[in-house]
């Protein structure tokens, strides 16, 4: 049983198409990435997902009921976009309210501050806290009472490289648990190796719902074959392989992937005229473009 | 029930701590304090040849200036209720916790109307005492002081509920500031003085006699006041409307006193269910 299932999902703002039948389901254990450009309709999706906004049409099921319901909420953490507390509280004062609210025991509150790294600060202001250690409160909260589905939308934003990789490692847990979570981004190099299937965003329709892996060879993007020649050979190099010429030594070729070996041979056939050849297999940022811009065109 | 209260009661005390460390309680506190000092040191001097105590007096004085005081203290403590939270996007997060909008808004309005009944206690408070200590017979002022002390709390519940109504339709906290002290100036200010003008201009017709006592009821500020002067014996203080109290009886400014606070709540809920996080 999955615990999260759109179909259809559907959403207009006067005129405006934000959401355009955009269907997929996490499962229990799951890591999902949704990304998508600033505008792709994420954070749309997520708070139709919480029930703080309804779908013009399609169907959402949340824990097995109507997202927003009151099962729904008590299974569901979530952690807002840039999200900032009041100042004047202490980010123990602010754990310990959001446990009140779940029910929870608000002595809870320490523990999870220092799950996330937060134990030292806990008893500060939250008004003097940079913006990743607002970023951890939000994390604290959205670890409270075992979810069975955490939203968390752009969780990483603000966050330095260490901090990221510790919050990377407190999903593995939570995942490990068997809590499905559906997490936005904006940089696909960031949940590449965290997540377990990634959703791409854009215009508010889905373009991609699948492994990396699969993405990869979905996209059979070209590889590029850089080479350098010798000195004063780059025009010759060129027109032997019929690449373009970038600079005074550099010749750029692109070719499909079972077409590698042969262009090698080509190259290593006038190798009196190369000084070095390096192969460039698509980037994720290329590939994120490629499913990102399909509809563009 | 409790898992219906339980919310509320954590909401609530963290929104007084929070008005705590606002230095809200300390400002609310000190200037009732300092006004009803000023007042009642002003009303103790010609009391003696008016045979009215000193305690009487000093309500009158604090009446006319409560329903200035209050609605502003209220309107500021409310004004950044929900703007402030759609603002630092924890609106949005604690609608997805199991609490309903009432719930929150319920949380926020005890702790705001806890430290209002502080201030105006003390403020109060502080006026009873210096009546007392200079005047024996300032006793019979007490039931005014305590019936000005319940109704200055509803009269202060009807502006936090109209503050967060405010601040919800403005979403954002300097646009909700602006509304607030507009309807604080319309209502508590502007109103009586547009009436005034429409009193003069009638010159005693139907206006002054049927209009104008529905219109002074229909005003909470302008109700506390009639509630209060009508009820006290005091009446010779009274402001420059004062004289319409006695065409009204003090049941109808009560009714208005006790339903307004209820109306508004109801119209901040309503406001605030509008919210789109």
């Amino acid at each position: 049983m999955t615990r999260l299932t759109l179909s259809q999902v559907t959403k207009r703002y006067d005129g405006v198409t934000a959401l355009d039948a955009v269907g997929f389901t996490v499962a229990p254990g799951e890591r999902v990435a949704l990304l998508g450009h600033n505008g792709a309709g994420k954070s749309t999706l997520m708070k139709i997902i919480l029930g703080l906004i309804p779908a013009t049409s399609g169907q959402i099921e949340v824990l097995g009921t109507a997202p927003g319901s009151p099962s729904a909420r008590e299974g569901t953490a979530y952690l807002p976009e840039n999200v900032a507390f009041h100042p004047a509280l202490t980010g123990l004062e602010q754990i310990r309210l959001y446990l009140r609210l779940r029910g929870c025991d608000p002595e809870q509150a320490m523990a999870l501050l220092e799950r996330v790294g937060l134990g030292d600060a806990a008893r500060r202001r939250i008004g003097t806290y940079s913006k990743g250690m607002r970023q951890r409160v939000g994390l604290a909260q959205a670890l409270i009472g075992q979810p069975r589905l955490l939203i968390l939308d752009e969780p990483t934003s603000g966050l330095d490289p260490v901090s990221r990789r510790e919050f990377y490692t407190i999903l593995d847990g939570l995942a490990a648990e068997g809590a499905a979570i559906l997490l936005s981004s904006h940089a696909l190099t960031e949940v590449e190796a965290r997540t377990d299937r990634i959703v791409i965003l854009s215009g508010g329709r889905l373009m991609a719902n699948d492994t990396l892996h699969a993405l990869r060879r979905q996209a059979a993007l070209p590889i590029r074959l850089q080479v350098s020649a010798r000195p004063g050979a780059a025009d010759e190099v060129a027109a032997h392989l019929a690449g373009g010429r970038r600079n005074g030594v550099m010749v750029d070729l692109t070719c499909a992937h079972d077409e590698k070996l042969t262009r090698l041979g080509h190259i290593a056939a006038i190798q009196d005229l190369i000084a070095d050849v390096e192969i460039i297999p698509p980037s994720l940022e290329d590939l994120y473009s490629h499913f990102s811009r399909r509809d563009d065109q | 029930m409790t898992a219906l209260i339980r919310p509320v009661l954590a909401l609530g005390f963290t929104e007084f701590r929070i008005a705590l460390r606002n230095r809200w309680v300390t400002i609310t506190v000190v200037l009732m304090a300092l006004f009803a000092l000023v007042l009642s040191a002003a009303g103790s001097a010609p009391t003696g040849d008016v045979g009215v105590d000193a305690l009487s007096v000093t309500v009158a004085s604090l009446t006319s200036l409560g329903v200035y005081l209050v609605p502003l203290m209220a309107l500021l403590m409310a004004f950044d209720a929900v703007a402030g939270e759609v603002e630092r996007g924890t609106l949005s997060l604690t609608l997805t916790y199991p609490v309903s909008r009432s719930g929150i808004l319920l949380g926020k309005f005890a702790a705001h109307l806890a430290v209002l009944t502080i201030a105006v206690g003390a403020g109060y408070g502080l006026a009873a005492i210096t009546a007392l200590a200079t005047d024996p017979e300032a006793v019979t002022g007490l039931p005014a002081l305590l019936r000005l002390f319940w109704s200055s709390i509803l009269l202060g519940a009807v502006f936090l509920a109209l503050g967060y109504a405010l601040s919800s339709i403005a979403r954002r906290p300097g646009t909700a500031a602006g509304l607030a002290i507009g309807v604080w100036l319309a209502l508590v200010v502007l109103y009586d003085l547009g009436l005034l003008a429409a009193v003069v201009a009638d010159n005693g017709g139907a206006f002054t006699t049927r209009a104008l006592p529905w219109l002074l009821l229909a005003n909470p500020a302008d109700a506390f006041r009639l509630y209060n002067l009508a009820a006290s014996e005091a009446t010779a203080a009274a402001s420059g409307l004062g004289g319409a109290a006695q065409t009204i009886p003090a049941a109808h400014a009560l009714i208005s006193v006790l339903l307004w606070p209820i109306a508004a709540f109801g119209l901040a809920v309503a406001a605030l269910r509008r919210v789109t996080p």
